[in-house]
């Protein structure tokens, strides 16, 4: 049997599905003492170039508060055509197209390399996709220039059939008729005035024209499109909108003095909401909000129009003096909900140099899938290129995104779900499965993800309700099916299925089954994202002390050592790199505010917990490597003993992407060897980290923020923020050595941090 | 040849009216003369007079200065007055009577109607009463008082025309010569006054006046020989008493017998009332009407001599007292004179001035005998004959007199003659009574007559007479069925006489002249009072004390019309800057520098005119005053030597002491699927993008600075952003209209010329984007917030013009139900639905006033839509309403293009403030008109038009002094329309009496009509229109009771005396009463009374009359150069086969009989057939005749006098259409039940004795 490393590989690569024990506790006592709760990082929509999906509906179990999907997993009798759910141990018949079916010739859904499976469903109409961009005016000249660029040019990237709106808002908010020859026609909303979803389509005229679909049943597209003025197929209004793009003003209102421009966001997102809402429910469809500074009026108004005022941080949270903070959470709470239970995302592209509301506004893309940009200025590349990305596409030529994800989780008797932690929202689906003891979003097994990417991943936590005398008898496997339903981009409804299963362990008798099980990568995101998930309602000395406590709780369970001898204590090999994880997401600005602004923490917090494994480690542990002309480039450890004179650093914290010349090479660039013939190589050396990043830029969503800097440049600080402190001006010369680069802080090194946690693992008092 | 045969004519009707003028008159002149003559006369009549007595003249000065001095207190006023009144007042009888009388005329021969013969010979055998009268009739008489003042101011002018007008004028212009001469006359008479005390004394004031006016018609009659006719009665004044005596004594019996029946009682009564009469009067007052009768009778006796007499009677009367009888007294006066001068304005001038001079005689003694008592009696029968008729007139008609003399006699005639059949009633008893004895004749007015002429005796000796005409009606009634409708005062007649007598500028110098009336076309010179056109008082003469005025309730009141737009001819207002610091005021009272502030100290300090504070000149400011007090650059600054200027406001007059913006046109257009379908919307935007080039302007070459904007709506709201750097419009929806915005600030409000394209590509667009639309609820208030929220924005004044077709249901602010209820229509609760339904508007409306936010609105409604609600807005912010219900394009496009267009050109002032400041002893209290007032003193206008006029109401606060009179100063602060901050001042001096006959002699009935419509019109917000009607007819009733009691000699109950001045007062006041708005028909919407009521509110004096009376012409013959005499409103008056023409100010009738002449048919509508014309059509075929021609001419001249275009309405005789044309016969019954003019007189009469009893 391969390594437990290829074999989690082999199922992430398949099912898009990474736990933190691979061998399950049998019991609910042994797993609560596992100190990580049996939970896993589901990629829903994992891209499978090998995969292709079938055509036809699958086969559900006929028990009604069951339906699972027939799975390899399930025990079939093919000569009475009768198969079992192995979750609730139901018989059901095959269906009469399964008439066929024999040992020799089963259904793909049987086969156990499918265990990850996806179903094209037939019925209903296709829906078009909808886009709809709801744009701030109140811009620099120059930056709405580059913002109405980059619009125009999105128009064609998007699918020639799909539905597109636009509003734009200043101290107005203006929804624009897209249909109209001859005079361009808008319908505008007062900025400071909350209305309800039925008086904005009353007051769009959406109402009375035409009855809306039934709830949960789309409108034919036809009908739709026909009295909805305010979507149209790009096809049709290209030309109109790129003039009514191109002639887009600033907001005409003139901003006096001292103040900031009015901006209405709160009411311009309202109407997007109502809008979509009253004439597309549960359709799939994004509103793009592109602000360049934060509500300044109405509701949802996060800091007043008053520049003396200053925009609230997280001092002033602390110590509750935002007074807009409260209010406009609940606000933007309220129409993310609003639009999650239609299956609308909400994307926002904010940039400014300043802070525009994120932290207020976070809900709204956190809550429906949608994607949060943050930039200096639309008139980068930062924001042209990640807006670009938004509409890249994948092998088959579809976009890399799909809507109106539900996805459902069933468990075998032994588990229940507890929550999930990602882009999601609840849709209070309490089967059985569901368990009681809440973790992210729980109380239900089914959840809503109204935008789904490849990449788009989700914490899942389960809890075993296996009590711990109704032993499960040896070879037992326990199972979870992810049933995942969404639109594909290509307007198709698909169903995905993933059935896993995973063997029982006793914890008493087969501890280090189960410990050489962990998956310490997938454990420590998990845990970052609980960690993430409590950060949000919580104050952060708590989150750290409680992360502590479970990495303290765990160390003691799993290490080796001699009680009240540090250095006794040893972690296994499956365990060892779990320390560390922690040591950096306790610096990580997931859990630190220190030097981030409330939006900048927003930011990074949202994009945590919706990226994949690999990309989430990179988060909470940034990947450093090194070049010199020592050897090819290798990484190196994330610490300041790397930082050197003759090497060059890249670092990839997900965010950014820093190129660090050391004091030396930076003196030769300075002096311009690479452009001498003879330095050829050094030319190259200085290539070589841009190449390499260039093809990080090109993978990442959203686009890093390139760095190139240098030995004392004022942008190292983003290296040297980062790096362990090994050295520090404390320690230095304690050390004596003159390798690395100092660092000037008071922070704990990795070094302290693991003395103190062998201290208190090994600590008989706790 | 027409102006002489009218001349002729008048002569004799006139001499009826005469009596009836002249003893009104008398009261009247009585009254004036005494106070306002003294004081402002003397100035002027003394210059005047100078010249006057250099030439024939000089014997009148003697007399009329005599006359004059005992007039005094009547003073001036009288004299200008009498004279004219006395003139208007026989041309207003004699229009009344006109035809008949003319005819009779004979040398009038010319005169039309040859039935009037009997009459002529009634009225001479009356005596000359009658043909006196005509003369006065002759001079259509105005019976403004104002005119006489004019005269006395113009005195100099004129006495220097006079001497020149017998030249010039020839006869034919005597009418206006006349009056001319008039005045000049009583100029004369001023000077003369000085013989006046001798004379004086015995008749006290009315005499001289009487003299002056005999004085003056004579002059003007005698015109061709002026000299001696002036000698002559300017002589006879002196000898006046005596002569007069002798006249009344002679002549007296003589004119009785003649007269006898109709006048004689009457004059004579008046005079004997002054002295013995009483018991002919007794006798008399009965047989009034009979009186009449008995003329016609005793007429053809002795025609031509006893007009004579007539003459010579009627002098002696104005002599005495009876001023008001003015001719009588004049006749009697300067008899033979005046005699001669008459005699000249008579047809037969020639041949009369022979009789008359012997009449002379015997009216001298009349006169005399008014003074002395005995004569009187004749005087005063032929006086109170006419003056009941005239009751009204004759006071101005005093200057009449002279010819009314004769006149005076004829008047009861006249009125007798015309009704002399009909009359028959009281008539054919009178007749015998009348010859029997004066008395019985007199019976009704007669009798009456003779009752004034006691108290006449007094004071006011003829007066009685005056009033005593109408009376005749009220009597008559129970005996009479009916009165003869030719009987009673005619407004045509007093119209017509006005015109005739006006032939000069009216210049504004002088205190308390009554203006020409609004019917005739006149110049106006400032001379340091406000022109007529901007301020129009009901009264020239307000009584000193609150106890007065409220002892005759007659309203005192102004109408203001700031703004008001003046023919080419006159100046409009200079505009004085007087610096930065601004215009110099009082200190205490903020009264403006204005002609009446006083320099004081060299010139350093000035005391103001309205509380006496005194006030530094800024050294800027400073000029030396000359020898008599007055700043020498006093004729260099218009603010020293004119009633109307303007002042440059500096910062402290703007609103946050910035400098305004220029104002914004904002265009709000309904695009509901009514609108649509009616064609509305098509029209508007097609029109629009001419009319953009057409926006108010001062100066025609400069481009306009009003910026436009654009809405459309239906529920919801559609912005247009028209900024010229776009390629096209773009359209901003709004549908919150629970909350109203505006979505755009730059592009919304734009210049025209800038944005040219995209303004027409967007005009051109809006029908088309909504020639499908569905929609059709609207909204309202939304619409006005959205403008207002605009102006806001933009900082700006401005004015909306909202075109709106429906009630608006739609769920918004201000939506409205349907509460049209014609259950409540006469209950209690009627007025609830004049009320708005909702507050909503009136807040707004208050915003809008603070913003200068001004709402034109445009109403096309299909049905119901709350004008009351809708107009809330409109009517507060000085805007206009315009309604064309079941609009449709092709009939009515051309109506709302034209309002349309001038509604948008007019000029207008925008975030006006106004205020009326008055001298110590009154003040402004009451206010009605388009606007909105916070406190108790500021009129607020977000805009005002040349087209708005706002009545005034003063009452005392204190007592008044005749000598520095009242004065009243009205400020409009405005930004104009190229956002210049302006003070516009008007001011006005008025005189004030201590005898109220001053007040009756110097009233304007047109103004006090447009104040009671206004009242009342209020009223009915808060009490049911019956209570309402009731009230108007009892205050009029008191006034005229008032009058009666004390102004009017005695006479019998039975007998109607109206002054003269108020003669018309039944007719309108009827009018008003059977207005839609108090007396509804079953198909009067409530709209368009809530729009009718609106409408008046802000109407002039101009418009409410013809609004009340239309103007309705007879087109069987048209002239080029000159209308046809209107005729009255009655169908009566509506000859076979005959085409008119009525307008109202809103409506424009064409009517024709059935019997219509074919070949005005093929003239005007180019068809052979009646059947054939199309009844729809609403303008003429262009025809190539001169008939055709002319007609559109006047068509077009009509619809150019109104600020509201008259669609032309065609209507055939029993067509379905010829209700509605009915409706405006407003003499003749209303089919919602409104009396008709006789009926009402009835009932007035009966009223007025109730209150007498």
């Amino acid at each position: 049997m391969a390594t437990y490393q290829e074999f989690i590989q082999q199922n992430e690569d398949r099912d898009g599905v990474r736990f933190s024990w691979n061998f399950w506790p049998s019991s609910r006592l042994e797993a609560t003492r596992l100190v990580v709760p049996v939970s896993c990082l589901f990629t829903p929509l994992k891209e499978r170039p090998d995969l292709p999906p079938v055509q036809y509906e699958p086969v559900l179990c006929s028990r009604a508060n069951c339906k699972a999907v027939l799975n390899p997993l399930c025990q079939v009798d093919f000569r009475a055509k009768i198969w079992a759910c192995n979750f609730c141990f139901q018989r059901n018949p095959f269906p009469p197209s399964y008439a066929g079916i024999s040992e020799v010739n089963q259904p793909a859904e049987l086969m156990p390399q499918f265990s990850t499976i996806e179903y094209i469903v037939q019925h209903g109409p296709p829906t078009p996709l909808i886009f709809l961009y709801v744009v701030d005016t109140c811009l620099e000249e120059e930056d709405l220039q580059a913002l109405k660029e980059s619009l125009q040019m999105s128009l064609s990237l998007l699918p020639p059939n799909a539905l597109v709106g636009l509003i734009t808002f200043g101290r107005m908010v203006q929804v624009h008729e897209l249909s109209c020859e001859g005079i361009a026609k808008s319908y505008v909303f007062r900025g400071t005035k909350d209305l309800s979803s039925k008086q904005i389509q009353e007051m769009l005229g959406l109402t009375n024209s035409a009855p809306l679909g039934q709830q949960g049943r789309p409108l034919v597209p036809q009908d739709a499109a026909a009295f909805c003025r305010f979507l149209q197929p790009v096809h049709r209004v290209d030309m109109n909108l790129t003039d009514l793009l191109g002639e887009l003003q600033r907001d005409p209102w003139p901003v006096p003095q001292g103040k900031r421009p009015l901006r209405s966001t709160g009411v311009a997102l309202s109407v997007a909401v109502g809008l979509l809402e009253g004439s597309f429910p549960n359709t799939g469809a994004r509103v793009m909000l592109f602000i360049g500074g934060p509500p300044t009026q109405g509701p949802g108004m996060v800091v007043g129009d008053e520049l003396k005022t200053p925009i609230r941080s997280w001092h002033d949270i602390q110590k509750d003096n935002a007074r807009h903070l409260k209010k406009a959470t609940k606000y933007y709470e309220a129409l993310a909900n609003r639009s999650a239970v239609n299956g609308h995302s909400i994307d926002i592209y904010a940039c400014a140099l300043d802070q525009s509301g994120l932290l207020e506004m976070k809900c709204l893309s956190t809550l429906t899938g949608g994607h949060i940009v943050m930039g200096d200025s639309f008139n980068t590349s930062l924001f042209k290129q990640t807006f670009q990305r938004v509409f890249s596409k994948d092998y088959n030529g579809d976009f890399r995104m799909a809507f109106g994800g539900v996805l459902e989780v069933k468990t075998s008797r032994e588990l229940k779900v507890c929550g999930a932690i990602g882009p999601c929202v609840s849709l209070n689906s309490k089967g059985s499965c569901v368990s009681e003891n809440e973790m992210g979003v729980g109380g239900t097994n089914q959840w809503k993800v109204c935008s789904l990417t490849p990449s788009t991943t989700l914490g899942i936590y389960f809890e075993v309700v296996n009590q711990h005398n109704a032993p499960i008898p040896q070879g037992g496997r326990g199972a979870v099916q992810f049933v995942t339903q969404y639109q594909h981009s290509n307007t198709q409804r698909r169903i995905r299925v993933t059935t896993i299963a995973r063997n029982w362990a006793d914890a008493q008798t087969q501890i280090q089954h189960i410990e050489s099980s962990f998956d310490q990568e997938a454990a420590a995101v998990l845990m970052a994202r609980l960690g993430v998930f409590r950060a949000e309602s919580e104050e952060g000395p708590d989150v750290l002390r409680w992360l502590d406590r479970q990495l303290i709780r765990l160390c003691q369970k799993f290490g080796q050592f001699n009680k009240d001898d540090p250095a006794s204590f040893r972690l296994s090999e499956s365990l060892s790199l779990y320390p560390q994880f922690m040591f950096h997401l306790r610096r990580s600005p997931f859990l630190q505010v220190f030097n981030n602004s409330p939006d900048e923490s927003s930011y990074y917090r949202h994009h945590f917990v919706r990226q994949d494994l690999t990309q989430s480690l990179i988060m909470i542990q940034p990947i450093l490597y090194s070049y010199s002309f020592h050897g090819p480039p290798e990484p190196v450890l994330l610490d300041s003993s790397s930082i050197l004179p003759d090497r060059i650093l890249l670092m990839d914290t997900f965010f950014q992407l820093v190129i660090y010349h050391g004091e030396t090479i930076s003196q030769w660039r300075k002096a311009g060897y690479q452009k001498m013939a003879e330095y050829e190589n050094f030319k190259q050396l200085l290539q070589a980290p841009l190449d390499d990043a260039q093809e990080l830029l090109h993978a990442r969503f959203p686009m890093p923020r390139y760095i190139d800097t240098e030995h004392g440049g004022s942008q190292a600080r983003f290296l040297l923020s980062k790096v362990n402190p090994s050295q520090t001006h404390n320690s230095l010369y304690t050390w004596g050595q003159e390798t690395g680069s100092p660092i000037l802080t008071d922070d704990v090194s990795l070094q302290v941090f693991m003395d103190h946690l062998k201290k208190l693992a090994v600590s008989s008092s706790t | 040849m027409d102006n002489t045969m009218t001349h002729w004519k008048f002569p004799l009707l006139v001499s009826r009216d005469r009596f009836r003028d002249e003893l009104r008159m008398n009261v009247n002149q009585h009254t004036r003369m005494a106070s306002p003559y003294g004081q402002p006369q003397p100035g002027y009549g003394q210059h005047g007079y100078a010249p006057l007595d250099g030439g024939y003249l000089a014997p009148y000065n003697g007399p009329g200065s005599a006359y004059q001095t005992g007039a005094p207190p009547q003073g001036y006023t009288p004299f200008t007055t009498f004279p004219y009144k006395a003139v208007t007042a026989h041309p207003v009888s004699d229009l009344s009577s006109p035809l008949d009388l003319g005819p009779t005329r004979g040398p009038p021969t010319s005169g039309p109607p040859p039935a009037s013969a009997p009459q002529q010979y009634n009225q001479y055998s009356q005596s000359q009463g009658d043909i006196q009268n005509g003369p006065p009739s002759a001079t259509q008489a105005p019976p403004r008082s104002a005119v006489s003042q004019p005269y006395n101011q113009g005195a100099m002018n004129l006495s220097g025309q006079r001497f020149s007008y017998p030249q010039h004028y020839g006869p034919p212009p005597t009418m206006q010569q006349v009056t001319n001469q008039m005045t000049g006359m009583q100029i004369a008479s001023g000077p003369p006054t000085p013989a006046g005390p001798g004379y004086v004394p015995p008749h006290s004031s009315q005499p001289p006046v009487t003299t002056a006016y005999s004085a003056t018609p004579l002059s003007s009659q005698t015109q061709a020989p002026p000299p001696a006719s002036s000698a002559s009665t300017q002589l006879p004044p002196p000898t006046g008493p005596a002569a007069s005596q002798q006249y009344y004594g002679g002549p007296p019996p003589s004119s009785q017998q003649p007269f006898n029946s109709s006048l004689p009682p009457t004059s004579q009564q008046q005079f004997t009332s002054s002295a013995p009469p009483p018991p002919p009067q007794q006798t008399l007052p009965p047989s009034s009407y009979s009186g009449l009768m008995p003329p016609p009778s005793q007429a053809p006796a002795p025609p031509a001599s006893q007009p004579q007499q007539a003459f010579l009677p009627t002098q002696p009367p104005f002599s005495s007292a009876p001023s008001p009888v003015s001719q009588p007294s004049f006749i009697s006066g300067p008899p033979p004179p005046a005699q001669g001068s008459f005699p000249p304005t008579a047809p037969p001038p020639s041949s009369q001035p022979g009789p008359f001079p012997p009449l002379g005689p015997p009216p001298t003694s009349a006169p005399s005998g008014h003074f002395s008592g005995p004569m009187p009696p004749q005087q005063q029968p032929p006086l109170s004959q006419p003056s009941p008729y005239h009751s009204g007139p004759p006071p101005p008609r005093a200057q009449m007199p002279p010819t009314s003399m004769a006149q005076s006699n004829h008047l009861p005639p006249g009125p007798q003659g015309p009704p002399g059949p009909p009359g028959p009633l009281q008539q054919p008893p009178s007749h015998p009574g009348m010859q029997g004895g004066y008395p019985p004749q007199q019976n009704g007015a007669f009798g009456q007559t003779r009752g004034p002429q006691p108290g006449y005796a007094g004071p006011y000796p003829g007066q009685p007479n005056y009033g005593a005409p109408a009376p005749a009606p009220a009597p008559a009634p129970p005996a009479q069925k009916r009165l003869d409708p030719d009987a009673i005062p005619s407004p045509i007649q007093v119209i017509e006489d006005d015109k005739a007598k006006t032939t000069e500028p009216f210049t504004t110098g002088v205190r308390g002249q009554v203006p020409p009336l609004v019917t005739t076309n006149f110049q106006v010179k400032d001379q340091g009072n406000a022109s007529p056109r901007f301020i129009r008082c009901t009264a020239y003469n307000m009584p000193c004390t609150a106890d007065m005025a409220k002892q005759c309730p007659v309203p005192l009141a102004a109408v203001l019309k700031p703004l008001a737009t003046l023919p080419p001819d006159e100046t409009p207002p200079y505009l004085v800057d007087h610096g930065e610091s601004g215009p110099i005021r009082c200190n205490r009272c903020k009264a403006y520098m204005c002609p009446y502030m006083q320099f004081i100290e060299g010139g350093r300090r000035f005391q103001c005119a309205f509380c006496s504070c005194i006030t530094e000149v800024p050294p800027h400011y400073f000029q030396h005053l000359d020898h008599t007090g007055k700043r020498v650059d006093c004729y260099e600054r218009p603010e020293l030597s004119l009633g109307s200027y303007e002042f440059l406001a500096t910062l402290d007059y703007c609103k946050n002491n910035k400098i305004p913006q220029p104002p914004a046109f904002i265009f709000l257009i309904d695009v509901s699927y009514s609108a649509v379908k009616s064609g509305m919307v098509g029209i508007i935007c097609q029109e629009l993008k001419t009319l953009i080039d057409y926006l108010p302007r001062e100066n025609p070459e400069m481009e306009s600075v009003v910026r436009v904007g654009f809405v459309t709506y239906n529920k919801v709201l559609h912005f247009y952003n028209v900024k010229s750097s776009l390629a096209q419009p773009q359209m901003l929806v709004v549908s919150d209209v629970s909350d109203m915005f505006v979505p755009l600030l730059d592009g919304f409000l734009v210049n025209v010329n800038e944005s040219r394209l995209v303004i027409e590509s967007l005009l051109d667009q809006i029908p088309e984007m909504f020639a499908d639309t569905r929609e059709t609820e609207t909204v309202f208030g939304p619409v006005i917030q959205a403008g207002l929220e605009a102006l806001k924005a933009a900082d700006s004044a401005g004015k909306l013009f909202v075109f709106h077709t429906s009630l608006p249901i739609a769920e918004a602010p201000g939506k409205l139900k349907n509460r049209e209820d014609k259950k409540l229509i006469g209950t209690d609760k009627e007025k609830s639905l004049f009320q708005p339904q909702v507050s909503f508007y009136n807040t707004l409306a208050k915003e809008c006033v603070a913003q200068g936010c001004c709402v034109d609105l445009f109403l096309f409604p299909n049905q119901y839509v709350d004008v009351a609600t809708l107009g809330v807005v409109p009517v507060s912010t000085g805007g206009s309403i315009y309604k064309y219900t079941y609009f449709q394009a092709q009939s009515d496009q051309e109506r709302f293009l034209k309002d349309l267009r001038r509604d948008i050109q007019k000029p207008v002032g925008f975030d006006a403030v106004m205020r009326v400041r008055t001298s110590t002893g009154f003040r402004a209290t009451d206010f009605f008109g388009s606007f909105f007032m916070s406190n108790t003193t500021d009129v607020e206008l977000a805009g005002l038009d040349c087209d708005k006029a706002i009545t005034v109401e003063f009452k005392h606060d204190d007592k008044l002094n005749e000598e520095t009179g009242a004065l009243m100063q009205c400020a409009v602060l405005y930004t104009s329309c190229s956002g210049q901050r302006r003070l516009r001042i008007h001011n006005m001096a008025i005189n004030c009496c201590s005898q109220l006959a001053d007040l009756y002699r110097n009233c304007e009935t047109d103004t006090i009509i447009n104040f009671f419509s206004k009242y009342a019109f209020r009223g009915v917000l808060n009490n049911p229109t019956k209570v309402v009607r009731d009230t108007l007819v009892n205050q009029c009733a008191q006034i005229l009771a008032c009058y009666r009691k004390n102004c009017a000699s005695p006479s019998s109950a039975g007998q109607l005396i109206l002054p003269e001045c108020m003669k018309l007062l039944p007719v309108y006041l009827n009018c008003v009463l059977k207005s839609d708005m108090l007396l509804p028909g079953a198909d009067v919407s409530l709209d368009d009374r809530a729009y009718l009521r609106q409408l008046i509110s802000c109407m002039d004096v101009t418009e409410s009359h013809v609004f009340f009376y239309p103007r309705l012409l007879p087109l069987m013959k048209l002239e080029s150069g000159s209308l046809p005499v209107a005729v009255r409103d009655s169908e009566e008056r509506l000859s076979k086969g005959g085409v008119y023409l009525l307008e109202t100010g809103l409506h424009l009738f064409l009517w024709k009989k059935a019997s219509v002449q074919r070949e005005l048919l093929l003239n005007i509508f180019g068809s052979q057939s009646f059947n054939q014309i199309d009844p729809t059509m609403t303008s003429l075929p262009v025809l190539d005749n001169p008939f055709s021609q002319r007609l559109r001419e006047i068509i077009d001249s009509f619809r150019a006098q109104r600020s509201r275009y008259m669609k032309l309405i065609v209507v055939k005789q029993e067509d379905r259409a010829e209700l509605l044309f009915r409706h405006f016969l407003v003499e003749d019954k209303s089919a919602s039940g409104g009396a008709s003019y006789v009926d009402f007189l009835c009932h007035m009469h009966k009223e007025i004795r109730q209150l007498l009893s």
